[in-house]
């Protein structure tokens, strides 16, 4: 049943900081926030840690444990044998505020970024109709609860702070997809994942994927998907044979660029 | 290199790690087996691209060679020598569309960005380069030309899987034999087109690009398969390049004399 | 470095020492269902608004919100209006609802649930296209509009994206500790803004503004077994309290009859409603199908008196009655704990909800998605193949600050309360589905009202710098006033929630009431000498004990209130007092903040009457 955990948990600031061994009790169907909330009740009462509902639900404890980008509420115990050191560091393609806590003021400067939804006007009786179908792609993409472990992850601003300013990352790609594939939607933003969020600096190494905690395939159903849908608009040889001969292209119904000159 | 050191994990504003990554566990051995195995296969191809010779034992004709345009041996060319005056392999007259579809795949890409460059290595271990720009600039940029050779492998396809009737020959060209030879290309042209069909760029055109699925049903059941084979699209890339390699190995040794063709009927 | 105009984050030392102000017209504590909405009704109508919470933006416990938001569109049943709807939700409280409030949310809720789809929510649909709506307990018609079982996700992220849409301000990881006012009035005076700090480095912020919308939602965090998050520590309440409002209803807590019992860790966490509307029913360790025993005489003519006839409501409404499962929470979580005390419950201390018996696994992970994940990440166990253990576990408050219907304005001049934080709508309990749209319906409303309030003031109160100056030392008193030997916030926490979990739970008594009276005057002693180790900026345990304050306050008043109301109604059950009495049933339970702000008094109030035309609607 219980035992002795050995933990390595990142502490600092930074000014700077090092991982320093802990030794913590935990017990059976335990999770790594819970060995952390031990240590903070018991031994270290200021060891600063983001959470909140501790269910999988709000994206809030978001870590790397063991080097691997995770939520700390979702990694059980049991994952590990129980002579095996856990190592738990602070997400580490963001500003260290404290301990665990980093700034992720990055992914909420890249949502105001982002154009709104802009929806056709409601039906006659002022509803609106949407096809089950037609919402499901999007409704992949809005299970996500935006802890950020995609922006941890990607290489693209893990390993080079100087593309933060080009590129929205994963979480946002999502949205990008999502809007587009809104059946309501009416703003063609295509061109501008490809310019403004830099949708060409993902190389679709699929990590965003591999540490999405609620399993939305972010880079096959979302990322590539966009990419197609920029090649539809700027690289496509048909499409463009298409668009000069006059054959309209039904996919853009109901929508267009504000960027674009008609 | 003190600049290099300075960027990425171990930058000013992160947390105080030096270790590029914390994994404990053989992140590297996914890249390693990628390396190794993609490495061989470009060997392989090359010489035998580059050959010219042994890759018709007729009936069969290597994929590499088909569909064979330039200065081919005789009966080879089952849609004329318009290229009869290249001077070179007729292979490489064609291996640009095939060799084009994969090096532009959206999974090929993955598995060799980060075997190939480490641009990452694997996820959370940091890369050793010190700029990125993806693919928005020449050479990269080209990616996107990835719909083109979608198009191409179509058309590919479609010529090897003429390849694999015609292999319904004996080697005299009479009607209703089976080889080792056919079963290998049968196999091969099936996991070509599923490969093929399992592509983004297809998954994208037959339905993924519409934004109202509700108002195009067949194409909505074609995307909904589509996306079924889309899942595996890696594990057909893997399988169809070996059987791609095991194909014109056997044709080579056929053609070379080295075996004799096992025939069923 | 500059700060950061979304988060604030700011890590230069420099500005330490001075005191960091803003200017808004409306400031909006709590970043949740309600608190977003009230921002966006506020932005809105013109007003400079800001959003203060206490975690990032998009992490409140909405999220958490699972099943639905009830809303009588009749987009499954034409039948359903906002009469029903309007009539269950004052059953379901047992009368004792504001029922101003509840006609305003039921009217409302519709339009505000479209709302959210303008601004991009993907509901699922029905098979023309509408919004697809799903049986709860309580609702008559299958009325919740959802999203699978991640309903407040959605919600959440619909009116998080449509705030950064328009450009609200945002004070991520900030906490208010006191509600400021105005400078030489007495305790009615208006209100002039609020004190708190920034939680990442510690340093305190004064926000002036002439109105202040508490949207700080519940009080689960006193209670031991909770599916609340850490952030429920009954600020708002507390808030209130101080700055001179009142509060009403505190004795009514409402328990889920549907939270996970193991393992321990998870203890508490919810399991959603949605399990029983999508057919899940509830057996106890003999396999026993429970809840045909506990069908109480109020709902019998609704409710289903056999196996048979419950099976087929789900596919026949109109010919048959409910199941018992999908009686209001208050009797199903009452139900669940007397099969538990009755020896009948399973290995863990809980009973069984069984749905993989009742559908098929594709059905399951369809309807139930994040159920299934939950399940199958955190307990070994799927959903669709065994049934899970469940227990009771404190999940909302239904009491809180009172406020005028229309306006949700508090008894303080410029200071409104929405959400779980208010009281009146519910009453005595608390229909699931109602809690999302009572968010959307009165955040909206405060909004508006807080915003036309403020357009209306030619001069604006100017905010007491002593109060700034005490709240300073007060945040501060936990690293000075004790040095050695005091206690640690987490052991107090922990004695706290162990109390109200034993003495003041779902099941009550005059004695143990009593008895939990007195642990919260020790308790409150034992944190005056509370100590806390480390520095100020993000220290976890310096922030537990800030909060502990408001939990000591908000715990006294549950306590009192439910010592006082001498029945059983709703959220509030007494084991000395078994049924519901017309004379309890007439009136509220009022506190207030005592002359010497140490404890709360309380007194009785009438319920305010219904007009003729309402009455109406339950006579039968």
């Amino acid at each position: 049943m219980g035992y002795d955990l050995k933990m390595r948990i990142w502490r600092g600031d930074q000014s700077g900081g090092d991982l320093q061994d802990y030794t913590v009790e935990v017990s059976e169907g335990e999770v790594v926030l819970d060995a952390i909330h031990r240590l903070q009740a018991t031994q270290s009462g200021d060891l600063a840690v983001r959470w909140n509902c501790k269910a999988g639900k709000c994206g809030s404890c978001s870590a790397e444990i063991n080097g691997r980008p995770r939520l700390l509420c979702m990694t059980r115990l049991s994952d590990f044998d129980q002579t095996e050191t856990i190592t738990v560091t602070p997400m580490r393609a963001f500003p260290v505020i404290r301990d665990l806590v980093t700034d992720v003021s990055f992914n909420y400067e890249k949502a105001r970024e982002l154009p709104s939804f802009q929806p056709q006007p409601r039906d006659a009786d002022g509803k609106r109709r949407m096809m089950q179908v037609d919402v499901e792609r999007g409704q992949e993409f809005r299970k996500c609860i935006e802890c950020f472990l995609c922006q941890d992850t990607c290489h693209v601003v893990r390993d080079h702070e100087d593309n933060k300013p080009a590129f929205a990352g994963p979480r946002f790609f999502l949205r990008y997809a999502e809007l587009d594939m809104h059946p309501l939607d009416t703003h063609d933003r295509r061109a501008l994942a490809q310019d403004a969020a830099g949708l060409g600096m993902c190389n679709i190494t699929k990590c965003c994927t591999e540490v999405c905690p609620e399993g939305i395939r972010i880079t096959d159903n979302a990322i590539i998907p966009m990419k197609e849908r920029v090649v539809d608009r700027k690289f496509d040889p048909l499409v463009w044979l298409g668009s000069k001969i006059g054959v309209r292209n039904r996919d853009n119904d109901g929508r267009t660029d504000p960027r674009d000159p008609d | 290199m003190a600049t290099e050191e300075r960027t990425g994990v171990r930058g000013a504003t992160r947390a105080e790690i030096e270790a590029r990554t914390l994994r404990e566990d053989r992140w590297w051995l996914s890249p390693l087996v990628t390396f190794v195995v993609f490495g061989a296969f470009v060997i392989y191809a090359t010489v035998r691209a580059f050959m010219g010779r042994d890759y018709y034992a007729s009936p069969y004709l290597s994929p590499f060679y088909s569909p064979c345009l330039g200065d081919c041996v005789e009966g080879a060319s089952d849609f004329g020598q318009p290229f009869k005056a290249w001077p070179l392999s007729a292979a490489l007259i064609i291996l640009i569309f095939p060799l084009g579809f994969r090096m532009t795949c959206y999974y090929y890409r993955k598995a060799y960005y980060r075997a190939f460059w480490l641009s990452p290595p694997a996820c959370a271990v940091a890369e050793p380069h010190s700029a990125y720009s993806g693919e928005t600039r020449f050479p990269l940029i080209l990616q996107n030309l990835h719909r083109w050779f979608w198009y191409a492998a179509l058309v590919i396809a479609c010529v090897l899987t003429f390849d694999v009737v015609l292999a319904f020959r004996n080697a005299e060209h009479e009607w209703g034999h089976m080889g080792l030879g056919t079963v290998l290309m049968l196999v091969n042209v099936v996991y070509i087109w599923l490969y093929t069909l399992s592509c983004h760029s297809c998954r994208h055109a037959v339905g993924g690009r519409l934004r109202h699925f509700s108002k195009h049903p067949v194409r909505y059941r074609l995307w909904t398969w589509v996306s079924g084979l889309n899942a595996n699209h890696a594990r057909y890339a893997w399988i169809s390049l070996f059987s791609v390699a095991l194909v014109d190995l056997y044709i080579w040794l056929l053609a070379m004399g080295v075996i004799e063709d096992v025939r069923f009927f | 470095m500059a700060r950061h105009p979304m988060t604030g984050n700011e890590m230069s030392s420099e500005a330490e020492s001075r005191l960091e102000r803003h200017h808004y017209d409306v400031v909006i504590v709590g970043a949740g269902g309600a608190g977003l909405r009230a921002a966006i009704a506020a932005h809105e109508a013109g007003a400079h608004t800001a959003i203060v919470c206490k975690s990032l933006l998009g992490k409140a416990h909405t999220v958490m919100a699972e099943g639905g938001i009830a809303a009588a569109m009749g987009n499954r049943w034409p039948e359903d209006n906002w009469e029903v709807h309007f009539r269950d939700t004052m059953r379901g409280g047992k009368m004792l609802n504001n029922w101003r409030m509840a006609q305003l949310h039921a009217q409302e809720a519709p339009e505000r649930v479209q709302e959210l789809e303008d601004w991009g929510a993907l509901f699922d649909r029905t098979e023309d296209g509408l919004i697809s709506q799903r049986d709860f307990g309580g609702h008559k018609y299958a009325r919740l509009a959802h999203v699978g079982d991640r309903t407040g996700l959605e919600m959440i992220r619909t009116l998080q994206q449509r705030a950064v849409a328009l450009g609200i301000d945002v004070f991520m990881e900030c906490t208010i500790t006191d509600l400021l006012k105005a400078a030489g009035t007495d305790e009615e005076g208006p209100i002039a803004g609020a004190f708190g700090y920034w939680r990442e480095t510690g340093r305190f912020v004064v926000f002036e503004a002439p109105s202040v919308i508490l949207a700080t939602g519940g009080i689960g965090k006193a209670y031991k077994v909770t599916s609340n998050s850490w952030e429920y520590t009954g600020d708002g309440h507390a808030l209130a309290l101080r700055a001179g409002a009142s509060l009403i209803n505190m004795e009514f807590v409402q328990f889920h009859p549907t939270g996970m019992v193991w393992p321990p860790s998870v203890k508490g966490l919810l399991v959603t409603e949605s399990v029983r509307g999508d057919g899940g029913i509830l057996k106890n360790s003999e396999g026993k199908r429970f809840m045909f025993d506990y069908i109480p005489e109020f709902f019998k003519a609704e409710t289903a008196d056999s196996e048979e006839e419950a099976d087929r409501w789900y596919d026949d409404k109109k010919n048959n009655r409910r199941p018992p499962e999908l009686l209001p929470r208050d009797e199903v979580a009452r139900a669940i704990n007397s099969e538990i005390k009755a020896g009948r419950g399973t290995p863990h201390g809980g009973i069984y909800l069984d749905i993989a018996s009742r559908r098929d696994a594709d059905f399951i992970r369809k309807r139930l998605p994040s159920m299934y994940h939950q399940f199958k990440e955190l307990a070994d166990v799927d959903i669709t193949a065994e049934p899970m253990e469940i227990g009771p576990t404190c999940h909302y408050v239904m009491g809180g600050v009172e406020v005028d219907p229309d306006t949700e304005a508090t008894s303080i001049t410029g200071l409104y309360a929405v959400g779980e934080c208010s009281g009146g709508m519910h009453g005595s309990n608390r229909l699931g589905g109602n809690s999302l749209s009572d968010l959307l319906v009165f955040g909206s409303r405060a909004g508006a009202a807080a915003a036309a309030y403020v357009s209306g003031l030619d001069v604006l109160p100017k905010a007491d710098e002593h109060a700034v100056q005490a709240g300073e030392r007060r945040a501060v008193a936990a690293f000075t006033g004790s040095g050695e030997g005091g206690e640690n916030p987490y052991t107090i926490q922990h004695d706290l929630q162990q109390a109200m979990n034993d003495l003041v739970g779902i099941i009550r008594t005059s004695s143990e009431l009593e008895e939990s009276l007195s642990s919260i005057e020790a308790l409150k002693e034992r944190a005056k000498a509370m100590a806390v180790e480390g520095h100020r900026q993000y220290n976890p345990g310096w922030h537990l004990a800030l909060d502990l304050r408001n939990m000591l306050l908000v715990s006294e008043c549950i306590a009192k209130a439910a010592l006082e109301r001498q029945e059983s109604r709703g959220g509030h059950t007494r084991d000395d007092f078994p049924g519901p009495d017309p004379e309890w049933g007439a009136k509220n339970l009022v506190l207030r903040l005592n002359a010497a702000g140490t404890g709360v008094d309380l007194t009785h109030q009438p319920l305010p009457v219904m007009p003729d035309d309402l009455k109406s609607y339950f006579e039968e």
